[in-house]
């Protein structure tokens, strides 16, 4: 008999009705505690607007994307703030790619059918963008990276990818090749990882230099897993008067103490991306050699002495501090060169989405060719970096760089800063002919 | 660069290599010589070595030599018991079938590769050197470190050698090797020799770890390469061959460093797994391994 009971009280799996209750009640608490509190009371009961978040949780590429998603998670904070987008809140939706093509793909995927995002957005690595755009493509998921490479400009990607929150590495280094040519020398060595981010640097910084009446001596391919450098050094031509690095993945900063070993005191002018050394301390021992040579910086790591106050509001936003770490913990130090990117992008999606008056999915051909009416973006809160201007038939936009020389203790201070039209190159690519 | 300091280079280079691939193949091949088991975990307990030696070192604020000392006492002692652990609880179930430990080795490697993202996370993460200088040659300047790095890999491998084939417990693994039952038969307690030989073996990976992990930094992804390398040398050396072994790391290991220090580390890889293929198909008991009794 009382097992009977037992039976009558048990649900088909296997769960007591007290139980359920509990559970139930747990539930509520859950919802209650996780949901977002901070929405202004006129819209929380708006359907907030989902942007997909894809992310280097992950793999080679992880630091970028614990810094990434803190520095869009502030901005998504600023956002609602200020009243969402169109009277919703945004919601921020985060997956792991894992710096991993298929993930990513994998990822987007998820973002289209189950999340049922808006608007997806976020990665960093080349290779992750390049191997998840055809299925933003396919998907008709509008696709917002952060990633720098020139892929998106070249025109091998869709309609639906675009990179409006920092320049692209052809426009970079062209902008730079006559500060680097005539102030440190024209015979270059280039050492740069190999895939396609890196093979963007060599095609376009190789190009730039010869039509500064520079050439390239040598250029040193190195697998982006690689953990050990000294290995690649002796190919280094002797009569090279600028070393040109730029270098990505855990090994980074093994890279770069491999590389003061090799050199010592005896070294040629040093010109690198500052993604040799992102997220890592200068001040860290074994860099002291890098004194004196110079980096390239998207937005600077030390806050400068004309540093203006939306930086200081973003700073404080995403909370770093004045010398690029966090401020809760003087260890962890950002991606703040690249980062800004996140906050831009996000800033540039709620623009578009009023411009097109977005109301859900059906809006999406709206939003695409609003974000394709945009020509500039000037320097603000939402534009902490600088003013750009966005090339609509590229995707693409184009902005200043910041060339900084390292100091005592690895502060790096900027010492040139390039103009717009520097970055500026003839293209004949279109994404606004492809059909939607 | 001229060529005979580049070939100076590359050769630092390929000995660097091949002292940390000595050890890390000899706990391989050990556990595959005595147990039969296939430990495909074995690159993972080389990067639990190298994530110790980060968090031992970073909780002494003191002197990085002291750090570091006892870093290389910790690491593969630990190592050793978590090694012990999976031993005793999955292997020594499974019956040390060869087909079921590998699966089950996978297993252990993705469990202990995603606990250390989970808790060292995701970051590579630098270990001070006990000391630092650089040797200044004429033509390049190099990481004195490095270099103790191969001095104190030859006297390990030493030490190990020594106990292998001049001490009573080392008389105890080869009997157990030679045949299991009847060294059983003659009171062996065979179970422990397999735990402790299978903990011994993780072990000297994590010393491995321990040695490099100055040069390169820990990060919860950096068992992949050396497993592959380990297990390279392992066949080509002979399986269960622990002369073969330490002379197929060294052949490996400066040939690494030479061609791709000359030409391209990719290069090396392929010129390395094409050995192997080789050896299976025109020896396949390895360079120094006999043909099994069977």
């Amino acid at each position: 008999m009382s097992k009977k009971q037992d039976k009558n009280n048990t649900g088909c799996n296997g769960v007591s009705a007290a139980k359920r209750r509990t559970l139930k009640a747990l539930g509520a608490g859950l919802a209650a505690a996780s949901s977002p509190l901070w929405f202004p009371r006129a819209y929380a009961a708006s359907e907030p607007i989902k942007i997909g978040a894809q992310l280097h949780r992950t793999g080679i590429g992880a630091s970028y994307g614990r810094w990434y998603e803190r520095t869009a998670a502030a901005a998504v904070k600023l956002i609602n703030e200020q009243g969402g987008i169109n009277g919703r809140p945004v919601e921020l939706i985060v997956e792991d790619d894992g710096t991993d093509p298929k993930r990513g793909t994998e990822v987007l995927e998820k973002f289209a059918t189950q999340h049922k995002v808006d608007v997806a957005y976020g990665t960093l690595f080349s290779h992750v963008v390049i191997g998840s755009s055809p299925r933003a493509g396919e998907l008709k998921l509008p696709y917002v990276v952060c990633s720098e490479g020139h892929h998106v400009a070249s025109g091998q990607l869709n309609r639906y990818v675009f990179q409006p929150g920092i320049t692209d590495v052809r426009s970079q280094v062209i902008s730079m090749a006559p500060w680097i040519s005539s102030n440190l020398g024209k015979k270059v060595t280039m050492i740069f990882p190999d895939f396609a981010f890196g093979h963007d640097h060599r095609d376009y910084f190789s190009q730039a230099i010869a039509d500064q009446g520079g050439e390239v001596l040598e250029l040193i391919a190195v697998p982006p897993t690689e953990t050990s450098f000294t290995r690649y050094f002796p190919r280094i031509p002797r009569d090279t008067e600028v070393l040109y690095h730029v270098m990505v993945g855990p090994g980074v900063l093994t890279f770069v103490k491999e590389m003061g070993q090799h050199f010592g005191k005896k070294r040629p002018e040093i010109f690198g991306f500052i993604d040799s050394l992102e997220a890592v301390d200068l001040a860290t021992p074994q860099l002291e050699f890098l004194e004196g040579t110079y980096f390239w910086e998207g937005s600077p790591r030390y806050a400068q002495s004309n540093q203006t106050e939306f930086d200081k509001q973003y700073r404080a936003a995403v909370g770093v501090d004045d010398s690029g770490a966090s401020i809760a913990d003087p260890k962890d130090i950002s991606t703040y060169s690249h980062m800004f990117s996140c906050w831009e992008s996000l800033f540039i999606i709620k623009e578009a989405m009023e411009l097109a008056g977005y109301r859900s999915a059906a809006d999406k051909t709206a939003f695409i060719e609003a974000m394709e009416s945009l020509q500039k973006f000037d320097q603000g809160l939402a534009h902490p970096q600088g003013n750009k201007i966005f090339n609509p038939k590229l995707h693409q936009s184009f902005g200043h760089q910041h060339i900084s020389k390292v100091g005592s203790g690895g502060v790096l201070e900027v010492v040139h800063k390039t103009s717009i039209e520097d970055g500026i190159y003839d293209s004949d690519v279109d994404y606004t002919k492809m059909a939607l | 660069m001229d060529f005979g300091p580049f070939l100076f280079l590359a050769t630092l280079e390929g000995l660097v290599q091949a002292a940390v691939l000595c050890l890390t193949a000899l706990g391989l091949s050990l556990v595959f010589g005595v147990m039969r088991v296939v430990n495909v975990a074995h690159g993972e307990f080389y990067m639990l070595g190298a994530v110790l030696a980060y968090w031992v070192t970073s909780w002494l604020a003191g002197s990085p030599a002291i750090g570091f000392a006892l870093a290389l006492l910790i690491a593969p002692l630990l190592v050793g018991v978590i090694a012990y652990l999976s031993e005793k609880l999955v292997l020594r179930r499974l019956g040390y079938d060869p087909e079921a430990t590998i699966v089950a080795t996978i297993g252990i490697l993705y469990i202990l590769q995603q606990s250390a993202l989970l808790t060292f996370g995701p970051d590579a993460r630098p270990v001070e050197p006990p000391f630092y200088f650089r040797v200044e040659f004429p033509w390049f300047g190099y990481s004195g470190y490095k270099l103790i790095v191969v001095a104190a890999a030859a006297v390990l491998l030493a030490l190990a050698w020594f106990v292998i084939t001049r001490t009573r417990l080392g008389l105890i693994m080869r009997a157990t090797q030679f045949d299991r039952q009847t060294a059983q038969n003659y009171g062996i307690d065979v179970n422990r020799v397999y735990a402790l030989v299978f903990a011994a073996g993780a072990a000297f990976a994590a010393i491995a770890a321990v040695l490099i992990v100055p040069i390169q930094q820990a990060h919860y992804l950096m068992g992949g390469d050396p497993l592959l390398l380990a297990f390279i040398v392992v066949i080509i050396g002979g399986l269960g061959s622990v002369r073969g072994t330490l002379l197929a790391a060294l052949l490996i290991g400066l040939s690494d460093g030479i061609l791709s220090v000359f030409f391209s580390p990719t290069l090396a890889k392929m010129v390395s797994t094409t050995l192997v293929a080789l050896v299976l198909v025109f020896k396949p008991e390895g360079l120094f391994g006999h043909r099994s009794r069977l």
